[in-house]
């Protein structure tokens, strides 16, 4: 019955107050929105310089499979001084250049080089530029060949195959990968600013003097947030289905017990922060600093915790939004495979266990 | 009473005593600094009847109250509360006990009854008996047609009533209140003694209610008084008092003179130890064993005369104070250093504000309506009412603070909401909980506003210096503002708001939470102020205070209620019945009077 | 008018630096983000796990394998025997990649036919899978050329001469680390900034300057100016650990450099002095600073680049002074792009900074409760 009350009030409160309905479902669907449109790693219409010294068919088929191809956006530029320009004005990405000599060496023992210039700071676009430029190149030279009527002769021919995520889109695995994060600034986040307001309200003393024990207070504030958070969890889910186009092809229920897990350990977290801050302002930047950063860098949400130094990488066992992240981009993109989510769920367990035990020590009936 | 739950049983039921303390110490860190909150507090709270604890502001009183909840761990000694243990069988203690925070511990976002609910769920009333319980508390604290309000819409006194009403739930046998008249009209707090004394009476509850009003002391049964951290005396009221049989007077003074000169020379005069104004006299509390001769204590002065009063339980307490202390330390007041204030150019009545027809609105709340006054150079004017009348609101309008919704306002002759920086610079301004920058030190705080006056050089150095002369804040020049006693910061607040020698000072509830000995000496550093033509606008919810003021103006639900000398105010209560009325009965005279015209309006 | 302003400014250093809370809230967090975002965000791939499937004992079969083996890029993790093994290999994360040799790999070559070379990729992080398959792709063209040179084959008519300007390496660190310069100076003046206004409504003490002759310019000054001494010391900090811890290279001129990054922190103490003046409490402030830097960082290029957003999200970037800072910045660090090439990323953050100062000093006066 006392916690019928707490949980009752809680939901009163959570109606009352928009903040916190805000924080639950709006601010999913504002960085979902953000994120998933603002966060993509698939080049598209690079801008590239095409500087041809002398134009020839040669050049010409060539140069023409640049216009075809849906990455390019392709710029002729008469020489190298304005591709140059162009490239240090961050205009165009890369300059493709074909010397006088071209229609020449192509037909010479040792061919025709074709130079590639990109601009290697964004190292990461760089190198997905320097992929698109091959594909075309390879396509290019095929295409001769069979307009020659002669074989190309290639020895070894790549046959690359893509499990679960077989067009290589980005969103695929950058919007689960950010239900992660989103997840744990609602439970974090929520959690230690509520907590921290009731003491700042001075209505925690006014609970304390009741017969109320201190677990009940706690439960009284996981499980509105639980369902709350699940709420939240649910927007995203449809979001990223219905209007990212993520495939699901693991269960509904698989994803939100997961889900469940990673929130209690969140909110374990938030309680934690919010007993030992007490005070909204410190709970809340610690909430930022401890969940939200660590959440994005160090979940392997966009970068590959395989290749992060072997002391950074033995920090991420300690973030529970690495576990959950591989789960929810095994549960979308390739489905239930249990000896997956097992060993994720449980360590999601401990982490819970972990706060939730941590926050029920640290709480006392006391005001010190 | 019928259908009240009984109240539920202890182990010790029938016993005499509800709650001791033996050799109780607390001490706090904040800060780098131990803050000894209790000292060896014994003291005893026998059942059915009302018992005070009396103190200033920061005496130990907060954490006595939850130490005996259970909420705190006392460094050393026991504390027994209806038999248990406060600290090992904390929980059986807070089943037993109701305990109403300072803050009333309501949450404003829920409505009365959602309150009044989750508190019976907490406390487990069966779900049977919650309806006849619910019905009982809202018609005895008179909350029945506000059931379905947010608490926080609710006015001061209502919210305590609430917070009271939760704590009464379930009707605990000893029932803890934490300054529940804080902030809370002279009506309310009226009501919520009845409500109180009711409890008592009817169902024999045992009540500990901790208050910093010193008048309020006299209504309870036992006294405790406290002061930092020690009890300096138990007793009933009487106790207190009698001892002071024969030391204390009122001195009257005419209307052709000051009250507030005769009360600034009674204040130096030997043998007096303390002199406050109390409605058309001037208290004396006299040093023991003296009769006081008015040739002596006035020399000079015609139409005054003295004759001796019963002591109150103020009068005891300072006088406590004072004989302990040497009289210079405890608490006695200097005269504020000369060349405070340059001599007044202009002439003794010039307007200084001006307001006509003040309106704000808040969406469709009036909180100010059709206000209209003047203040006159050298006038000490004061606004008084309960907490939300819109004294604030007033106030910060004329500080162009708040933009006024509709009417006219003038400070010294201008909008100060868009009025050049110098004129600005002829007011000084003290805020509501005296709002310094709480983590720098005191000269800190001192030179920054040097600077934000534009003062430099020689002239600065000598306003600072004057000003930690002056009021006292030499030896805590380098402690952290935050840190420090009320009392300092009210007077470090008040140097700063008076640093460039302001023709003009606004000050808003400049004394709220203070201890007497403190306001004692805020006030007179005012009246020399005043005497040297400053004019100050006060704002106070304190109707003792409201004497001290040339004229006053009373507002209720924004409205002026009456405006006048405290004199004058007072006449408009004077019935056949109580030809005496204090500020307070007027006050409440005036506001009853008030409701039944709008009710017939209605 | 100095004389107040020196004041303000005095108070406002006092008031951050005396409390040993938020000294630490000023210079840890920081470090921390630096050496955490400075090792762990990078897109480089070191030692890409892969497990391969020979089905052919044939030499050239070994030749290849012994390419992938002896790459710096690609670990081995696991040898598969069965078809069966592939699929949990790739599904507990084992491997990134399997590479499948057929059976007739060997046979294929040799009779110049086109020999097929499987790779089975992880494509649940697609960008890991795409550099992944890029570094195969290259094993893959280099064993081709050996392969036709060793035999006599013709090459192809055309080969691609790579080569990358300003990062020749293609180290992903050298993108990352001038980024957060940039992101950590936004990060440390909102939180200076943000506070500044909303702690003093709270507290009580802005209604004091309010009735003190300050001017809202002279406030305004007082405020701004200890974000961008703050500002300006936690950058040169960065840039010093950029250049002496990090190793990546500083091209351009350091006049530049803090040219944009002062232009870059009027428009953050802009923005964050905004923010301040319409917030009632710190809670606010907070959460209003939270709701700026979240979309400013994302939508900044720090991470993914603003070519790849859609229009629409490209065209609200222009209101973002990140945007710009980080061009100035990757421009001044690798690219040695001279001053005149980086007006055009300059007025932008000037004329932001600028309106946003103008909009925080009207609502001192403007926003009262």
């Amino acid at each position: 019955m006392r916690l019928e009350g707490l949980v009752r009030k809680e939901f009163l409160q959570i109606l009352r107050d928009p903040s916190s309905i805000a924080i639950a479902f709006l601010l999913p669907v504002v960085l979902l929105l953000i994120f998933g449109y603002g966060v993509s790693l698939d080049a598209k219409h690079v801008p590239v310089a095409l500087v041809v010294a002398q134009p020839s068919a040669d050049t010409a088929s060539f140069t023409g499979a640049f216009y075809h191809s849906r990455y390019f956006a392709p710029l002729s530029l008469p020489d190298m001084a304005r591709a140059t320009e162009a490239l240090m004005q961050g205009r165009v990405q890369a300059i493709i250049r074909l010397r006088a000599n071209f229609a020449r060496r192509l037909r010479g023992p040792h061919g025709a080089p074709i130079q590639l210039i990109v601009n290697g700071v964004d190292a990461n676009s760089a190198r997905l530029i320097q992929g698109y430029v091959e594909g075309v190149w390879i396509g290019w030279l095929g295409q001769r060949a069979r307009a020659r009527g002669v074989a190309l002769r290639i020895p070894v021919r790549l046959d690359p195959r893509v499990w679960f995520n077989s067009e290589l889109r980005s969103r695929n695995y950058l919007v689960p990968g950010l239900i992660a994060v989103i997840m744990t600034l609602i439970g974090a986040l929520l959690t230690a600013l509520v907590m921290a307001r009731e003491w700042e309200r001075g209505t925690m003393e006014a609970l304390m003097v009741t017969p109320v024990a201190m677990r009940e207070v706690l439960l009284g504030k996981l499980i509105p947030y639980l369902i709350l958070g699940m709420g939240g969890m649910a927007l995203s889910v449809a979001m990223a289905v219905w209007l990212f186009h993520v495939p699901l092809r693991g269960s509904l229920a698989v994803l939100f017990l997961c889900a469940a897990l990673f929130l209690l350990a969140a909110l374990g977290m938030g309680l934690l922060i919010s007993i030992i801050a007490k005070n909204q302002f410190v709970a809340g930047q610690t909430a930022i600093i401890a969940t939200f950063l660590p959440a994005f860098v160090l979940s392997g949400f966009v970068f590959d915790i395989g290749s992060m130094p072997q002391a950074v990488q033995g920090i991420t066992y300690l973030v529970a939004a690495r576990y959950f992240v591989f789960i929810l981009q095994t549960v979308f993109l390739a489905g239930d495979l249990w000896h997956i989510i097992v060993p994720n769920a449980l360590a999601l367990i401990a982490i819970a266990a972990i706060f939730l035990g941590l926050a029920r020590h640290h709480a006392r009936k006391r005001l010190e | 009473m019928t259908g009240t739950p009984a109240p539920a049983s202890g182990p010790i039921a029938g016993s005499d005593i509800v709650l001791t303390f033996r050799d109780v110490d607390k001490t706090f860190r904040t800060g780098g600094r131990t803050v000894q909150a209790l000292r060896g507090v014994n003291l005893e709270v026998r059942s059915g009847q009302v018992t005070g604890l009396v103190g200033p502001d920061g005496a130990g009183k907060t954490t006595l109250m939850r130490t005996t909840a259970g909420l705190l761990v006392p460094d050393a000694g026991a504390v027994t509360v209806l038999g248990l243990d406060a600290t090992h069988d904390s929980l059986a203690v807070q089943s037993a006990l109701g305990y109403m925070p300072q803050r009333f511990g309501l949450y404003e976002d829920l409505t009365v009854q959602e309150n009044l609910d989750l508190y019976a769920r907490l406390q487990g009333v069966p779900k049977g008996e919650r309806a006849a319980r619910y019905e009982e508390l809202t018609r005895m604290t008179g909350l029945e047609p506000f059931t379905t309000r947010l608490a926080g819409h609710l006015s001061g006194g209502m919210k305590q009533k609430l917070g009271l009403a939760c704590t009464l739930i379930r009707p605990p046998r000893l029932l803890l209140l934490d300054e529940p008249t804080v902030g809370v009209d002279p009506l309310s707090r009226r009501e919520l003694w009845s409500i109180v004394y009711r409890l008592v009476r009817e169902q024999g509850m045992s009540v500990l209610l901790s208050t910093a009003y010193l008048d309020e002391a006299e209504r309870c049964d036992e006294v405790i008084l406290i002061h930092e951290g020690e009890v300096l005396g138990r007793g009933p009221p009487q106790r207190f008092t009698t001892p002071l049989a024969g030391r204390t007077y009122a001195v009257s003074v005419p209307e052709s003179l000051k009250k507030r000169t005769v009360h600034e020379r009674l204040a130096d005069a030997p043998d007096v130890v303390d002199a406050v104004i109390q409605g058309e006299h001037i208290r004396l509390v006299m040093a023991a064993h003296i009769t006081p001769d008015l040739q002596r204590l006035l020399p000079g002065v015609r139409g005054v005369s003295i004759e001796p009063i019963a002591p109150r339980f103020e009068d005891s307490f300072i006088a406590t104070l004072r004989d302990g202390a040497d009289a210079e330390g405890a608490g006695a007041v200097a005269a504020p250093a000369p060349a405070d204030a340059p001599p007044d150019a202009g002439a003794e009545h010039d307007t200084v504000i001006e307001v006509r027809g003040l309106q704000r609105r808040f969406g469709d709340f009036y909180a100010v309506r059709n206000l209209t006054f003047e203040v006159r150079r050298g006038e000490v004017f004061g606004l008084l009412g309960a907490n939300g009348a819109g004294k604030s609101t007033t106030f910060r309008m004329l500080c162009g603070l708040l933009p006024p919704s509709g009417g006219e306002l003038r400070v010294a002759g201008a909008d100060l909401r868009t009025a050049a920086a110098d004129v600005r610079a002829r007011i000084g301004y003290m805020s509501q909980k005296f709002s310094l920058y709480g983590n720098l030190s005191v000269r800190e705080n001192l030179e920054f506003f040097a600077g934000a006056y534009g003062l430099g050089g020689r002239r600065r150095r000598e306003r600072i210096a004057w000003a930690l002369s002056g009021f006292d804040l030499a030896p805590v020049r380098e402690a952290v503002s935050g840190e420090l006693p009320l009392g300092f910061k009210q007077r470090l607040s008040l140097a700063c708001a008076l640093m460039h020698e302001p023709r003009i000072l606004f000050l808003d509830e400049p004394t709220s939470g203070i201890d007497p000995v403190a306001r004692r000496g805020f006030w007179r550093r005012i009246n020399v102020l005043a005497e040297r033509g400053v004019t100050v606008l006060v704002t106070t919810h304190s109707m003792e205070e409201a004497e001290y003021c040339d004229r006053l103006m009373l507002i209720a639900a924004g409205e002026i209620l009456a405006l006048g000398t405290p004199r004058e105010i007072k006449a408009r209560a004077r019935t056949p019945g109580h030809t005496h009325p204090s500020m307070e009965d007027a006050f409440i005279a005036l506001i009853e009077e008030h409701e039944r015209e709008r009710g017939a309006a209605a | 008018m100095w004389q107040r302003i020196i004041a303000l400014v005095k108070k406002e250093f006092l008031t951050l630096l005396k409390d040993k809370q938020s000294r630490l809230v000023l210079i840890g967090p920081p470090i921390i983000q630096l050496l955490v975002f400075g090792y762990a965000a990078s897109f480089n791939l070191n030692h890409v796990p892969f497990a391969v499937y020979n089905e052919d004992p044939g030499p050239a079969a070994r030749e290849l394998v012994a390419d992938f083996r002896g790459s710096p890029n690609f670990r081995e993790v696991a040898r598969i025997t069965r078809a069966g093994q592939i699929a949990p290999t790739l599904d507990d994360r084992r491997a990134l990649l399997v590479v499948h040799i057929g059976p007739r790999f060997s046979r294929d070559l040799q009779a110049g036919r086109p020999a097929d070379l499987q790779v089975l990729l992880d494509g649940r992080n697609s960008n890991t899978a795409l550099i992944a398959l890029n570094y195969v792709r290259s094993i893959v063209i280099r064993f081709n050329e050996h392969w036709a040179a060793g035999h006599g084959l013709a090459a192809p008519p055309a080969h691609l001469a790579v080569r990358a300007w300003f990062n020749p390496n293609l180290e992903s660190r050298w993108f990352i680390v001038p980024g957060i310069v940039g992101l950590l100076t936004l990060v440390v003046t909102m939180m200076v900034t943000v506070m500044s206004v909303a702690r003093e409504r709270e507290q009580g003490t802005f209604d004091q300057l309010l009735v003190t002759p300050l001017r809202p310019v002279e406030i305004l000054l007082g405020k701004a100016l200890p974000g961008l001494l703050i500002g300006l010391a936690e950058a040169t900090f960065i840039i010093a650990l950029a250049v002496l811890w990090f190793r990546v290279p500083l091209l351009g001129s350091l006049a530049t450099l803090y040219t944009g990054v002062s232009v870059f922190l009027l428009s953050a103490i802009g923005v964050g002095l905004m923010i301040s003046s319409l917030s009632a409490t710190q809670q606010q402030g907070m959460v209003g600073a939270f709701l700026f830097l979240v979309p400013a960082i994302i939508l900044s290029g720090f991470a993914t680049p603003i070519a790849n957003m859609p229009e629409i999200v490209q065209k609200l970037t222009l209101l973002n002074p990140m945007r710009y800072l980080m061009i100035v910045l990757r421009g001044v660090f690798l690219e040695e792009t001279p001053f005149s090439l980086l007006f055009a990323q300059l007025w932008p953050m000037a004329l932001i900074g600028v309106v946003s100062l103008a909009l925080a000093g009207w609502l001192f006066r403007h926003r009262m409760y």
